[in-house]
């Protein structure tokens, strides 16, 4: 028997607006993003669009595809970790892969390293990342939730291990081939390495296909774990793929323009604040689309303004920490 | 039914669950009653798949929980833990939408939307359903958890302390609740209380639980007695009857 043949009908129920007004607010960003790509690439351009369409088009795809890999990581892991001041970078995702490519100059000789084809290099380094992340992330996330204390506190020692383990082996490394780890890893916004644009699309797209195809247990996971359980997610099994996934978009991001820790954080929790909605399937392109609305005006700033003088990290990064500040302030973690 | 097979849970060396074995029966509550530490809470959890056993199996309509995938078993039996604490900024409506994700997996239809509205009828938070969680008291809160549950609308519904945080008044009511979505809606209700004289007088059936065994099992008359009582919680309680109803004095 179920619950409909004892309650009498009752009126439909007053539900609040809560549907448009995200919609409302995505469509309001979706025209400024737009806004700020035509801006940036008309600003300045005296004419040669033969040179800038492509020049700024591929700027401009290299940082979409960082602020929707940041983004969508950021969201995913704060959903899975239940609580909204933990990010990849925090929990030290980028450092690992740090580790991994410094790793891998360090036993197979910068030599060998450069001269092996740099998309095979990457994939390489992704399925490294995929594995160590795999295997570390799910141990914390995938059983029962732990004290947020103890998450900030493994997230910062892991940081500091996998970055020291890299500093060492780099200092353990012939000073030639260091210099070319080197240039590998002081990627910025400014000298991404285009030769990776297109391997990083096409895993960060064969990466939204999976996110795609188990969406719809996004908000279900942000419930907590046990009420997951309860709904019939398994648990174990999704927390894992979705880990994957922000290990191969981290992995992306930070091959392409370096570890940016605080920028994840910055735009997921103002994505919660704006879009005003706690519904995945708002909060994840409105995440996205305010990190590359960041990422273009700020780039314009750094190019016009300061003429290249500072770096877009460091802006974003200064923001950023200042909101983690408040955040572990005001306790929104809990 | 609930047939739980010679279930044991231990954490490191600590036994928490001792080789259980119980039949609880289709229809009607049961209560799990016992002192702190009794694994009460952690018994619940097993049956619900919560929480991995070590050993032993448990069946629910002939399903074995840690086998059957996880939305067959979430449209059989439904948990509701004691705390529960969503990160999230939610309204009840979504929240007992929620309910219904073993059904809709997300895309609720009309139907769905029926079935939150009665729930929501059913616990009496029809004028609420668009405040926020966080906005509750703790015993509207518990209701809403409550609604959510009964929106999953399934045979097995396992509660673990369904009254905290609930005052006398609401105490009573969400047990009236309970009686009547076993009575008329056919449900098996599973609880785990704390206190026994709500166990006495709502329950057909009490399991007490002790040291991770099952102490004593019974209707409620053979289980609120002096000597029972005496072998469960170790200290004197005398029991009276008023209006029919067994009722222990424990405080003095």
């Amino acid at each position: 028997m179920s619950l409909e043949t004892v309650a009498p009908k009752i009126a439909a129920p007053t539900r609040p607006l809560t549907f448009s007004r995200p919609a409302k607010r995505l469509f309001l960003l979706g025209l400024l993003v737009a806004g700020a790509i035509i801006i940036f690439m008309t600003i300045d351009s005296r004419g040669n669009w033969d040179f800038v369409i492509p020049f700024r088009g591929t700027k401009i795809l290299a940082l979409a595809l960082v602020s929707y890999a940041i983004a969508v990581s950021t969201v995913l892991f704060q959903t899975v970790a239940g609580n909204r001041i933990l990010s990849p970078s925090i929990m030290g995702f980028d450092a690992l892969y740090v580790l991994i490519q410094t790793t891998l100059v360090f036993v197979l000789g910068a030599q060998a390293t450069v001269t092996l084809n740099l998309q095979a290099r990457f994939v390489l380094e992704v399925t490294c990342m995929v594995l160590f992340a795999g295997i570390l992330y799910r141990w914390l996330f995938g059983g029962t939730r732990r004290s947020l204390h103890l998450l900030i506190l493994v997230g910062i020692i892991f940081g500091v291990l996998f970055r020291s383990f890299a500093n060492m082996m780099m200092r353990l490394i012939d000073p030639n081939e260091f210099v070319i780890l080197q240039d590998m890893l002081f990627a910025s916004f400014n000298s991404f390495d285009r030769n990776l644009l297109w391997v990083s699309a096409a895993l960060i797209f064969g990466g939204s296909i999976v996110l795609w195809r188990i969406g719809h247990t996004f908000d279900i996971l942000a419930l907590g774990r046990e009420t997951a359980v309860n709904l019939g997610i398994n648990f174990q099994r999704t927390v894992t793929i979705i880990l994957v996934v922000i290990a191969i978009f981290v992995s992306v991001s930070t091959a392409l323009v370096g570890p940016v820790t605080f920028f994840g954080l910055l735009v997921a929790n103002l994505a919660y604040q704006l879009a005003g909605t706690y519904k995945h399937r708002w909060i994840l392109p409105f995440a996205a689309g305010l990190a590359l609305l960041f990422l273009v005006s700020g780039q314009m700033v750094v190019e016009r303004l300061f003429s290249f003088n500072t770096s877009l990290s460091i802006v974003v990064e200064f923001l950023g920490g200042i909101v983690f500040i408040i955040l572990l302030i005001r306790g929104a973690g809990r | 039914m609930i047939e739980i097979k010679d279930v044991s849970k231990s954490y490191d060396k600590t036994v928490v669950v001792d080789g259980v074995s119980l039949k609880i029966p289709a229809g009607g509550i049961t209560s799990i009653i016992g002192p702190n530490g009794a694994g009460k809470s952690t018994l619940l959890a097993l049956i619900s798949r919560l929480l991995p056993m070590n050993s032993g199996q448990v069946l629910v309509d002939g399903l074995n929980v840690t086998t059957t995938p996880g939305d067959a078993l979430a449209r059989k039996l439904s948990i509701l833990r004691q705390d529960n604490h969503i990160g999230s900024r939610l309204t009840v409506h979504d929240l007992v939408t929620f309910g219904r994700y073993p059904y809709s997996k997300g895309r609720p239809t009309i139907e769905d939307l029926k079935h939150v509205r009665m729930a929501l009828q059913y616990l009496n938070l029809e004028s609420m359903s668009g405040r926020f969680l966080d906005e509750l008291s703790g015993g509207q809160r518990q209701r809403a958890f409550v609604a959510m549950v009964l929106c999953q609308d399934t045979d097995y519904v396992l509660l673990d302390e369904p009254l905290n945080n609930l005052d006398m008044k609401h105490a009573a009511a969400m047990m009236k609740l309970l009686r009547r979505t076993a009575d008329e809606l056919g449900k098996t209700v599973v609880l785990v209380l704390h206190d026994v004289n709500f166990a006495s007088c709502y329950s057909d059936y009490i399991v007490a639980m002790k040291d991770g065994k099952i102490a004593y099992r019974g209707n409620p008359s053979e289980i609120i007695r002096p000597d029972i009582m005496r072998g469960i919680y170790d200290m004197d309680i005398a029991v009276q009857d008023v209006d029919g109803k067994r009722i222990a004095i424990y405080y003095a």
